[in-house]
């Protein structure tokens, strides 16, 4: 696995982190519940075919502050727009996961020409009290990791201080800002009325779902499926829990790239 | 010195296995354990012990808020307050508080504690705490993370409200209101003395200096953790040019008075058991939601002594740290201070004296304690330890932060208590 290049834009006069690496179409991807503090296998893997675009959202690893200045759903919606734009993925293929899934589906919905095709995973935004979605922010002390993924270590490895990090201590602030960032746009985790939009969004869409999804259980990609008009595939992934792409990186790619590059 | 009157409200009845079988006090509490006949009988009695201690003469009565709790039964603080408005005729009655951000628009605070005010004729101290993380962000489900930024504007709201002299339009980044123009208004001008409870952050410390408001340390951890909290308090006050005017400061102690220190302890182990061991018995799951505390304070608790004692506390409710919950234990780590009058007297000086506190809150009343012995303990505080406390600060500083009451001929009198 090798870096990738990594820029600067700036999003309501904050700051933040557009990684890049690959050669051919773009496909951004916006992160998941915790963001990204380094770069993943995932995305590593989708580079080997694509141009991968990773814009941070406000809050998130590699952003500036600016969630703060994030107050209700519009200002997320509009902000992500606009990152999407600063990073040069107008019109591009695009994925989200979990907290960016939710963000992603929203521009698809209110955005439509800025979304060329969707790939979500296990997205949040909608709540059904028959099965409902847990409490990422309600969890005793370290139980976070399991929560979230199948394998905490690989939670636990995505969020370590990195050896030889210069202040521990601002590397735990950041993590504990993504997980503000993504309260502040996601609290309680009750329905953000996506479900209403999502008849909205006409892209072809791959709905790819963690089947051990302690969060958001995965009975849940079909109460997306069935809101959306344009073709719909669903994946479960066998051994993936919420961040299925940490989980099970290989299978993920595997099905995106299966999906981008289908006629 | 100030001794006033604190009174949590708790829920007596909760079963002996409770710490074993329910996995918190707060916010997913079993609404099953909850009876309300039994509680007809607490807050009547509660009651009655509130209008109690003023008649023997304790300075306020203190009432607060809590959500979802097995050991405060008040979600609103300022009905049991307007209630003892009316039956209290000198005490200050301290609202210790009201959450700003809760309430919708804010003005309501502003309303309510106005009639408050108004009623008691000037005697109300205006308590404005951020609440909570069970209170707040899970109980009522508010964002933390933008909880503080409501906080403030909520304050500068309610406070326009009580001093502008004319109507007017509010167009805050969270409220707007075209008509703000609250009836009644506040007796005391301009507006009640606001205290501010909180758990020792750097900011809070900052801004009651920048405001001139008391700040508060309601810890149920006693003196020797609250001491760390104060020290850093008064460091702090020091570093911005304030005086160290005691009268800036409360903090809450637990206290059982009896003949001899033995007999307190007999008298107030079981009590106190229940308190610290099923009263805080408090799921850690709902400690620290995302944003609640602010990135300068994390930094601040990570990289200062001070605010690891603070940490302690919290840890301690939230079960992280071990808490004590065997009375021995309870004693020597000074949650609760047991002795005879003299013993107990010359202890909160001490504590007072160390901590530099003008504003002592007492806990006479905690777990499940029932009426008698909760009465017998304020009658005896009241005989005997106030008296020898009175005098403390009071001859070098002056109260800025306590009410300015209509003068007493000028007010009814408070309608006078059926019971002795």
């Amino acid at each position: 696995m090798t870096e990738p290049k990594e820029r600067q834009v700036t999003v309501n006069g904050r700051t933040c982190r557009v990684w890049e690496k690959g050669q051919g179409e773009p496909l951004g991807y916006l992160a998941g519940f915790g963001g990204l503090p380094r770069w993943t296998p995932v995305l590593d893997r989708l580079a080997a075919k694509r141009r991968v675009i990773v814009p941070s959202l406000p809050g998130f690893p590699g952003a500036d502050m600016g969630h703060d200045q994030l107050d209700v759903l519009l200002d997320w919606v509009l902000a992500t727009r606009d990152l999407l734009g600063e990073a040069g993925l107008d019109g591009a293929d695009l994925m989200g996961a979990s907290v960016g899934g939710a963000l992603a589906a929203e521009v698809a919905a209110i955005f439509g020409p800025m979304v060329k095709r969707l790939i979500l995973v296990a997205p949040l935004g909608i709540y059904d009290e028959a099965e409902p979605v847990a409490d990422l922010w309600a969890q005793r002390p370290g139980q976070v990791a399991g929560l979230v993924c199948q394998d905490p270590a690989k939670f636990n490895a995505l969020v370590a201080a990195p050896e030889g990090v210069n202040d521990p201590i601002e590397w735990q602030i950041i993590q504990v800002r993504a997980s503000e960032a993504a309260a502040r746009l996601l609290w309680p985790l009750s329905d953000t009325k996506l479900a209403q939009r999502l008849p909205r969004i006409r892209q072809r869409t791959l709905l790819l779902w963690g089947r051990e999804d302690k969060v958001v259980p995965p009975s849940y990609a079909k109460r997306f499926a069935d809101r959306l008009p344009g073709a719909t595939t669903i994946r479960l992934i066998d051994g993936a829990g919420h961040l299925a792409d940490l989980d099970q990186p290989d299978a993920v790619a595997d099905a995106a790239l299966a999906f981008l590059e289908a006629r | 010195m100030k001794q006033m009157y604190f009174h949590l409200m708790p829920y007596t009845e909760l079963p002996d296995d409770f710490r074993e079988k329910h996995p918190s006090v707060w916010v997913d509490i079993d609404p099953a354990l909850f009876n309300p006949e039994r509680a007809h009988r607490m807050y009547n009695e509660f009651i009655d012990e509130l209008e109690f201690a003023a008649e023997v003469g304790f300075d306020a009565v203190c009432v607060n808020e809590h959500h979802n709790n097995g050991y405060g039964l008040m979600p609103s603080p300022n009905l049991i307050a307007s209630a003892l408005s009316r039956r209290v005729s000198d005490a200050a009655i301290c609202v210790m508080g009201n959450s700003l951000a809760l309430y919708n628009p804010p003005v309501r605070v502003a309303e309510e504690m106005a009639m408050i005010d108004c009623i008691s004729g000037g005697r109300l101290i205006a308590g404005f705490p951020v609440g909570t993380p069970m209170d707040t962000c899970y109980a009522y489900s508010q964002n933390p993370s933008q909880l503080r930024q409501r906080y403030h504007e909520a304050h500068d709201l309610i406070l326009k409200a009580w001093t502008e002299d004319k109507p007017f339009a509010f167009n805050g980044r969270f409220n707007q209101q075209r008509y703000v123009n609250i009836w009644p208004r506040p007796v005391q001008k301009p507006h009640p003395p606001i205290w501010i409870p909180g758990s020792g952050s750097v900011e809070t410390w900052q801004w009651c200096a920048a405001q001139s408001y008391v700040y508060c340390y309601l810890s149920y951890f006693g003196y020797k953790l609250g001491m760390d909290v104060m020290n850093g308090f008064w460091r702090e006050m020091d570093r911005l040019g304030k005086d160290r005017n005691p009268y800036r400061a409360g903090f809450l102690q637990f206290v059982g008075v009896a003949e001899s220190k033995k007999e307190a302890r007999d008298l107030y182990k079981e009590a106190a058991e229940y308190f610290y061991g099923r009263s805080l018995h408090v799921d850690p799951r709902f400690a620290q939601p995302s944003g609640y505390t602010s990135e300068s304070t994390i930094r601040a608790r990570v990289r200062s002594q001070v605010l690891t004692a603070a940490d302690q506390a919290v840890g301690a409710a939230l079960g992280r740290v071990k808490a004590a919950t065997e009375i021995d234990d309870i004693v020597a780590r000074g949650y609760v201070i047991i002795g005879s009058p003299d013993e107990v007297a010359a202890q909160l000086r001490q504590v007072a004296t160390e901590l530099n506190v003008g504003h002592l809150m007492l806990l006479l009343q905690f777990g499940n304690m029932g009426r008698d012995l909760t009465m017998y303990n304020t009658r005896l505080f009241a005989e005997k330890v106030m008296p020898q406390l009175r005098d403390l600060f009071a001859d070098r500083w002056v109260d800025h932060w306590w009410p300015k009451a209509m003068p007493r001929a000028a007010r009814m009198p408070a309608s006078v208590r059926a019971v002795a």
